[in-house]
Order: C-alpha cells, then sequence, then structure tokens
C-alpha cells in the first residue's frame, strides 16, 4: 500500500519534471531560427559591404561597385518625414485621451486609435495611394504621382496609434496633484499641459516615439504603392525615393547575383539600424522605468 | 500697467482656448482618419462590388486578362497560410508564455528569452522573407522531395514555417502577461493539496488564464492574416487554388502587393481593393476582439 502510493507520487513528479522540461525545450527551440537568420545576414552581408556600399548608387547588372546611397538616404528621410508629421498630432491625440478620460468623444478616439493599429500595412498603402499619390498624380497633370512623401504620410498613419498609445498610457500615471499644483498657481491650462505635465512623462513618450520609429524603418508594404522606390539618388520628397526594405524586397526576387549581394548588405544595414533602435527604447525604458 | 497685465491675461485665455479646441480637433481627426480610411475603401471598391457581386468571394478563378476575378483562391491562400502558420505557433509561444510567466518570472534565464522574443518581434518582415527565400525554402524543397510531393519549394507551407516565427511573440508576450496575473491564492491552495507543479499549471492556471490565452491567439492571427512582405516572397503567388499545403499559392495581402501597381482595368483595380477591404475588415474585427478580451480580463 505504502509503496503503492509512493510510486503514484512518483509519477506525478515525474510528469511534472517531464512537463517543465517539453516547456524549457520549446521556448528556447525559437532561439534557433532567430539565431539562424541573425548570423546568416550577418554572414551574407558583412562581405558585401565597403565603402563603395555606401556612398554609391546600384549599379547597372554585370558591373562591379554599386552601393545603396540612394536607399540610405530615402530611409532617412521618408522616416524623417513621417517622424515629423506623426509626432505632434500623435503626442496631442494621447493628451487629450489621458485628460478626458471619459468622455464619449475620447471613447471614439480610443476606438478609433486601435482599428488604426489593427489595419494591415498594406489596406494603409492602398489607401494613401488613393488619398494622396493619385490626387496629387490628377493635379499636376502626372508630374508627381508616386513620390516619397506619401510614402511618409503613410507611414506616419502607422505611427500614430503608437505614439497616441504610448503618449496616453504614460501621462495617465502621473500623479493628478502635478496638474492640480500648477492650476493652484494660476498657471493657464495650456502651460500646465505642456510645461509641467508633458516635462514630467516626457521619457515614457519619448521611449514610444522611438519604439515607434523602429517600427517603421523596417516597413515595406505601405511604401510599394507610394513611395514606389528609385534605382537613383534623390532628396525631394515630391519624387519616387528607394528605402533600404523596398530596395530589399525589389532585389531580392531579381533574379541577378550582383543584386542579391546588394540586399544582403542591405540587409544588415537595416538589422542594425532596427535593432539599435529596439536597443535604444530598452535602455531608454529600463533607465526611467518607463511601461509601454 | 494694469491694462497690460489685462492684456496679456487675456492672452492667456485666448491661447488656453486654442490649446483646448486643438486637442479636440485632433481627437476628432483622429476618428475622421479611421472613418475616411473605411469610406475609401468601401467607395473605391464600389464597382467590383457592383460588377460582381457575392460571385467574387466564391469565384474560384482569377484571370485579370479574360476579366474573371474570383477571390476564393485568397480567401483559401490567407485562412491556410494563418491556421497552419497559428497551429505551429502555438506550442511555442504558450512555452514560452508558461515559463516566463510561471517557471521564471525573474533571473537571467527569462531575460535572455525575453530578449529573444523581443528581437523577433523587431526583425522587419522583409529580412524574414529574404531569409526564407534563400534558406528556408530549399530546406523545404528537400523535404518535400524526401516525403514524395512536387519540390516546389516556395508554397503554402514555407510561407506557414517564416508566419509561424514571426507570429510567436504576439501570443507569448500577452500570455505571460495574463499567466503573472493568476492571483497567488489560486495556486498556493492547489499545492496545499498537493499538487504538483504540473498539475497546478493544468488546473488552476490554464482554465483561469483562458481567455486571455485565446486572446493572444486573436492577436497573433489577426498579424498572421495581415502579414505581407514576408508571405509574398515565398508563397510563390500563383492564383490557382492550392491543390495542397505545399503548392504555391497566393494570399489576400500578397496578390494586392504584387498586382495592385499593375492593374489596369476599373474592376481589376477595384477587385484588388474590395480584397483590401475584406482584410481591413477581418482583421480590424479579429483585434478589436482580442483587445476587448484583454481589458475584461485585466479590470477584473
Amino acid at each position: 500500500m505504502n509503496s503503492n502510493i509512493s510510486a503514484g507520487v512518483k509519477y506525478r513528479i515525474g510528469k511534472s519534471g517531464f512537463f517543465k522540461g517539453a516547456i524549457i525545450f520549446f521556448s528556447f527551440l525559437c532561439a534557433v531560427p532567430l539565431f539562424a537568420i541573425l548570423i546568416y545576414i550577418a554572414k551574407e552581408g558583412i562581405t558585401k559591404i565597403n565603402w563603395a556600399f555606401f556612398v554609391n548608387v546600384p549599379a547597372p547588372v554585370g558591373e562591379a561597385g554599386g552601393g545603396i546611397s540612394n536607399a540610405l538616404i530615402g530611409s532617412l528621410i521618408i522616416v524623417a518625414v513621417a517622424a515629423v508629421i506623426a509626432i505632434p498630432i500623435g503626442i496631442l491625440g494621447g493628451i487629450y485621451l489621458s485628460e478626458n478620460k471619459n468622455s464619449k468623444l475620447a471613447s471614439w478616439a480610443r476606438f478609433s486609435v486601435d482599428v488604426m493599429q489593427g489595419t494591415p500595412s498594406i489596406v494603409i498603402g492602398i489607401v494613401i495611394y488613393f488619398w494622396v499619390v493619385k490626387p496629387m498624380g490628377d493635379l499636376t497633370n502626372g508630374n508627381y504621382t508616386f513620390t516619397a512623401l506619401s510614402g511618409s504620410v503613410a507611414l506616419a498613419m502607422m505611427m500614430l496609434p503608437i505614439v497616441v498609445r504610448s503618449t496616453e498610457e504614460t501621462l495617465k500615471l502621473l500623479p493628478p496633484t502635478l496638474k492640480e499644483a500648477g492650476l493652484a498657481l494660476g498657471l493657464p491650462y495650456h502651460k500646465v499641459i505642456l510645461k509641467i505635465v508633458l516635462p514630467c512623462g516626457i521619457s515614457g513618450v519619448l521611449s514610444g516615439v522611438i519604439l515607434s520609429v523602429a517600427r517603421i524603418a523596417g516597413e515595406t508594404a505601405p511604401l510599394l504603392f507610394t513611395a514606389f522606390g528609385n534605382s537613383y539618388l534623390t532628396t525631394n520628397i515630391m519624387k519616387p525615393m528607394q528605402s533600404l526594405p523596398l530596395l530589399i524586397y525589389n532585389y531580392a526576387t531579381s533574379p541577378y547575383e550582383d543584386w542579391h549581394d546588394l540586399a544582403w548588405g542591405a540587409s544588415l544595414i537595416l538589422l542594425v539600424w532596427v535593432l539599435l533602435l529596439n536597443i535604444i527604447t530598452k535602455i531608454a525604458t529600463r533607465r526611467w522605468k518607463v511601461q509601454l | 500697467m494694469k491694462s497690460s497685465n489685462d492684456k496679456s491675461l487675456h492672452g492667456q485665455i485666448r491661447m488656453e482656448k486654442v490649446f483646448k479646441r486643438t486637442l479636440i480637433g485632433i481627437a476628432i481627426f483622429l476618428i475622421v482618419l479611421t472613418v475616411g480610411f473605411f469610406i475609401t475603401l468601401v467607395q473605391q471598391s464600389m464597382p467590383s462590388i457592383k460588377a460582381l457581386g457575392f460571385s467574387f468571394l466564391y469565384g474560384k478563378i482569377w484571370d485579370p486578362v479574360s476579366d474573371i476575378y474570383g477571390a476564393y483562391p485568397f480567401l483559401l491562400g490567407t485562412l491556410l497560410t494563418s491556421f497552419l502558420a497559428l497551429a505551429i505557433s502555438i506550442p511555442f509561444s504558450f512555452s514560452i508564455a508558461i515559463f516566463l510567466g510561471e517557471y521564471a518570472p525573474k533571473g537571467w534565464l527569462s531575460e535572455i528569452l525575453k530578449n529573444i522574443v523581443e528581437l523577433i518581434a523587431a526583425v522587419p518582415s522583409v529580412i524574414y522573407g529574404f531569409w526564407g527565400l534563400f534558406v528556408l525554402v530549399p530546406i523545404v524543397r528537400s523535404f518535400e522531395t524526401s516525403i514524395g510531393v512536387l519540390p516546389y519549394g516556395i508554397g503554402i507551407f514555407t510561407s506557414s514555417l517564416i508566419l509561424a516565427i514571426m507570429i510567436i511573440p504576439y501570443a507569448a508576450s500577452l500570455g505571460r502577461e495574463m499567466i503573472r496575473m493568476v492571483p497567488s491564492s489560486l495556486k498556493e491552495g492547489a499545492y496545499s493539496l498537493g499538487a504538483t507543479r504540473f498539475e497546478v499549471i493544468k488546473t488552476v492556471i490554464l482554465p483561469y488564464t483562458k481567455s486571455g490565452l485565446f486572446a493572444g491567439v486573436l492577436l497573433s492571427l489577426g498579424r498572421a492574416l495581415a502579414e505581407t512582405m514576408a508571405v509574398t516572397m515565398v508563397i510563390g503567388n500563383s492564383s490557382a487554388i492550392p491543390t495542397s499545403i505545399f503548392a504555391p499559392g497566393n494570399t489576400m495581402a500578397s496578390v494586392i502587393a504584387n498586382e495592385f501597381t499593375e492593374a489596369a482595368s476599373t474592376v481589376y483595380l477595384s477587385s484588388l481593393i474590395e480584397l483590401g477591404l475584406l482584410l481591413f475588415v477581418v482583421t480590424v474585427i479579429i483585434n478589436l476582439i482580442g483587445k476587448s478580451i484583454i481589458k475584461r480580463f485585466t479590470n477584473e
């Protein structure tokens, strides 16, 4: 009888141990594809990168010495313009939502932001095509159709919900006494918000902004029908512009070995860029102890 | 002196009003933006809705050259890739959720795993696609040869594998949060009755977090349905109905990405937008259901 019980207990403990082992095994198994990707990209990319790679535009097929300067500069410009569009709107939207927690307008706005966050990126591309690309083409008789600006608008649409939500969440956590103290001193409302509340929550707001930039830096789908891509270097935001993800997509699916090489190098740079932005967010959130 | 004071006071009050109105304006703008999104999609897909009606959804042939638009192959392709990816990823994401939420909420091992999960989410989808095309496709091809099906390499199965990796973080990190919220009194009660760790997880934690884990799965599914680039690069872009999970196919997102800029006729373009509208509505509903479950769960 006694040995019977202990055998049953042993079985249960064994089962529990086996389960723990299985959980740990499955948990860490997903590191395998991740490191396979990171190592493969690093290995393929590092040999393609040299000085010419940064300063030249892609060479025609068969010629050596091409680079991706057009995509590097294009990506920087498109993302920067997107940030300029999305950050002020996003922060003000976040302020409204945190200041008016229960108003009807706020709950509808919050719902809209949720919808925006769930919108597939390719659908954003379609809509911006009809909001910006096509009207601009019609107005200028086709002089300006695909433009970097429209790509930035599309990416700004992706940034907006992230910035709004992170601003809202950060400001909500601030003690209401901060605001009340400012108002009690007779400060006008906008000064209380912009000079007291926002600076107190700036760490969380900034973390959200960096995170949103990291998200859009690698986006390809919204740019397919907007910024479109360009094999030459341009800094004119009213022209089609290349970006790193677009270049990778176009060259990876091309049949030419030379272009694959460019795409591998570009992948490594894009990966490093996105990972750096993520690490900065992580350091910022840890240092300032913010919750995103 | 007094009048200048008055003037600056008036200025401040005016600024205050302007600021408040700006905030309200932005909130309205956010709503208009979202409503505008929906209206634009509906408006632009009207020609195809009018011309094709419901036959668009079950039409089995997509042939723009002969002006025949049936979206069934893409609906099937989207559902196959998404659910296959979900099925592959769930054991991994739930394991991670249980490990981080229950076995090791703190410590260096869980820090490492947390970073791995965040990295998986951070890698751009175009890089997943590129890697899939050059590394995963040959592996799948030799696998297909060994089991005796046509060795395409690219196709539904390969896309599902890539998607499965990409969507792990969503269910995993949400599941972790949910498992952490299980009251320790419940767990302690089970332990004091002599339950093993496995029994606590099976009979207390999982039932308690059921709806939260389901919400995580929904968010993963939403991500899988909407994912464009990685899938477009490895699915093979065939508009025929996939004959098996190893055959090439197309998803709604990938067919839009491939054909949108080439669509010449009105109905062709508009039927692609109708696909976008469908994708928009489905993913938004899935996301909203997921979020409302999370909200209910965290408020309890």
